[in-house]
């Protein structure tokens, strides 16, 4: 078990730095630079700046000296505000997890109550109407949803604003975020809970005399979560890293439309912090996903 | 005459699906007296597995038990409330099943499965029903039991969890146990060594046992009584002697004729012809009608009645009859 976390970690730390490699090189292979788009700039204050980032340095050199600040912890500057990377990122991020986590934590719940219920009800009218929605839910892209309840709830009826400055209400995206997981979960739970329910341990802990709402959430919802797991990990890390279209509609600033921005601006340190972020992110919540994996089914063993 | 302690009267019992009413189960009857073994033989299908789900209330969602009763110390148990069901189960009735891979739940242990039911049904705290969890297990043979309970199912043999099943179904020494073709799923030395245990435990315990099984060797050596069972309904009862011996009806000796043994060894085993009865749309008639190489015109259009063919032995079989009335005529000449 400890062997094979250090071994996952270890893999991990490769992952990430053969990111860190793809992405620096892919990134300066894109046309243009961080100060080619500067109206006002000569060539001198050009070269001054571009001196200032390194960037004048062969494209080896300049690799080797950002990972040396690394692991320094130094990200590095913005090359659009000259605000550290480090910190513009935890910024970013603190709206986009507070979004992304509630959004998760629904999704979550409702997702599995609800896929529950309609495994337990089904074909009644309940659990007809839980399978329209879900479905239908899956199928409408979140932009256009985030567009239909901005337009809805903040325009038509006024009950959010659209935008303010100081004050960010979060139920819109949090709603236009989580439906699609929601949704998903739901799905994935009314099968596998439908398909545990239908397993000979449900019978047996039947037969021993255990009430029926312990057959299902003690003996059948463990069973039935194990598929849950696999979608919940990777789901959790994109949703909390950002959605860039939910944060740009309804201008959240969250660390998605933050990624999105340093691209069309060439911020060459802002492009490395956020990837480096989001792979982080997204090796560790598998990691995770994988650990809870373990602790849920204990026939599975990594070694 | 000892206490009946449970009755299955004219027990119905059907599956609702979607191609219509399979009868599983047409008007079984059977009584079992505390202490006795009694055994279930059949081939596939024949309705024993519903037979003992009935009684355990533990049928499929679309099943159900559509006329008859089952008596539990004279209480119909079809009228009991949900409270005294789950009380009746495990407690006063246990069952094992046949694939002992898959009825323990992989993802708890062995221990927290087995203190599940005594928690459930006696009055033991955490600490004492652990106890009898390890208690239970070194009673049904099974090695390190404090070990073991810590263990999940995965990481034990078939044989193994078959024991376990066994503890967890005696641990609260139930009045039955019905065994539903426990050794089926085990290779040919478990499947002794499991037999074997279940007679230990009832001569120790003294429960009764509905033993279900095709293997007429199982039935031979551990029954009292035995009843044989086509197409959902008794045809032929009485004790293990009678139906080997003496079997009267012509499914009964169908199957005999296809088991080997060491009387029969250089003979030809002879397989019953044709397949097993179509649910769905039951004959008018006898079930078997239609694979019986004797069978008659009445056969087809009557259900034969269950008829006395010797003492403790009866048999639903228009042979019978016929053979009883072609007596009665020679005894009527003379
Ligand atoms: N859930 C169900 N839905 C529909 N029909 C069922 C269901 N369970 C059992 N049956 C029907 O009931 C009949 C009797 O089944 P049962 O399991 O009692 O047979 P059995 O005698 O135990 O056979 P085996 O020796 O294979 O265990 C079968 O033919 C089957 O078609
Ligand atoms: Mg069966």
């Amino acid at each position: 078990m400890a062997k094979y976390f250090v071994k996952r970690v270890l893999l991990a730390i490769v992952t990430i730095f053969i990111i860190t490699v793809i992405a620096f090189f892919t990134m300066n292979a894109i046309p243009g630079g961080p100060f080619n788009s500067e109206k006002a700039s000569s060539p001198q204050v050009k070269a001054a700046l571009e001196a200032r980032y390194n960037l004048d340095k062969p494209l080896l050199e300049q690799y080797v000296i950002y990972v040396q600040g690394l692991f320094h912890g130094d990200m590095g500057i913005s090359t659009k505000t000259g605000r550290d990377i480090a910190q513009t990122i935890l910024e970013s991020f603190k709206v986009s997890a507070t979004v992304g986590g509630m959004a998760a934590a629904i999704a979550i719940v409702c997702g599995i109550v609800f896929g529950s219920i309609a495994a337990l009800k089904r074909n009644t009218v309940i659990d007809r109407i839980i399978v329209f929605l879900s479905t239908l839910a899956t199928a409408v892209p979140s932009f256009v949803l985030a567009t239909i309840l901005l337009y809805v709830f903040s325009m038509k009826l006024g009950w959010f604003q659209v935008w303010s400055a100081d004050s960010h209400n979060y139920v819109l995206p949090v709603i236009a975020l989580s439906l699609y997981p929601m949704s998903y979960i739901t799905r994935l739970t009314k099968t596998s809970m439908l398909d545990a329910l239908g397993q000979d341990y449900v019978r047996t802990a039947k037969a021993k005399g255990v009430s029926q709402v312990l057959v299902i959430f003690k003996h059948a919802l463990r069973n039935a979560l194990i598929p849950v797991i696999t979608y919940v990990g990777p789901m959790i890390a994109s949703i909390l890293t950002g959605s860039m279209v939910v944060e740009s509609i309804f201008t959240l600033g969250g660390l998605g439309s933050k990624f999105v921005t340093s691209i069309t601006n060439r911020d060459y340190p802002m492009i490395m912090g956020t990837t480096i972020f989001l792979a982080v992110l997204m090796v560790g919540m598998n990691l995770i996903s994988d650990l809870v994996y373990k602790l849920v089914d204990p026939r599975i063993t990594f070694d | 005459m000892s206490e009946k302690l449970l009755e299955v009267k004219n027990l119905h019992t059907s599956f609702f699906t979607d191609s219509g009413e399979v009868k599983a189960v047409n008007g079984v009857s059977f009584s079992l007296e505390s202490g006795k073994i009694l055994g279930i033989v059949g081939e596939s299908g024949s309705g024993k597995s519903v037979t003992a789900y009935s009684i355990m209330q533990i049928l499929a969602g679309t099943g159900k038990v559509v006329e008859g009763e089952i008596l539990y110390k004279g209480e119909n148990i079809l009228n009991y409330s949900k409270q005294q069901m789950k009380n009746f189960r495990g407690k006063k009735c246990s069952i094992i099943f046949q694939d002992p891979m898959t009825s323990l739940n992989p993802t708890f242990t062995i221990g927290n499965q087995l203190m599940e039911a005594i928690l459930l049904h006696t009055d033991r705290n955490k600490e004492e029903a652990k106890a009898r969890a390890a208690e239970m297990l070194t009673l049904v043979g099974v090695n390190e039991p404090e070990k073991r309970l810590k263990q999940y199912p995965h990481e034990l043999s078939g044989g193994m969890r078959q024991r376990v099943m066994i503890a967890m179904a005696l641990a609260c020494e139930p009045d039955i146990l019905i065994a539903d073709e426990p050794t089926t799923a085990l290779d040919v030395t478990i499947q002794a060594q499991i037999l074997e245990l279940m007679k230990d435990l009832q001569k120790q315990l003294g429960m009764a046992i509905i033993m279900v099984t095709h293997d007429l060797g199982v039935i031979a050596s551990m029954c009292d009584e035995v009843i044989v069972m086509y197409g959902g309904r008794v045809c032929e009862r009485g004790t293990a002697d009678a139906i080997f011996y003496h079997s009267s009806h012509e499914y009964t000796k169908g199957l005999i004729r296809s088991i080997p043994s060491t009387q029969n060894m250089k003979q030809k085993l002879i397989p019953i012809a044709g397949t097993p009865i179509n649910l769905l749309n039951m004959p008018k008639g006898c079930a078997f009608c239609s694979r019986c190489d004797n069978a008659m015109k009445i056969c087809l259009e009557q259900i034969p009645e269950e008829i006395w063919v010797g003492e403790d032995h009866l048999a639903s079989c228009w042979m019978n009859v016929k053979k009883q009335m072609e007596q009665e005529k020679v005894g009527a000449s003379k």
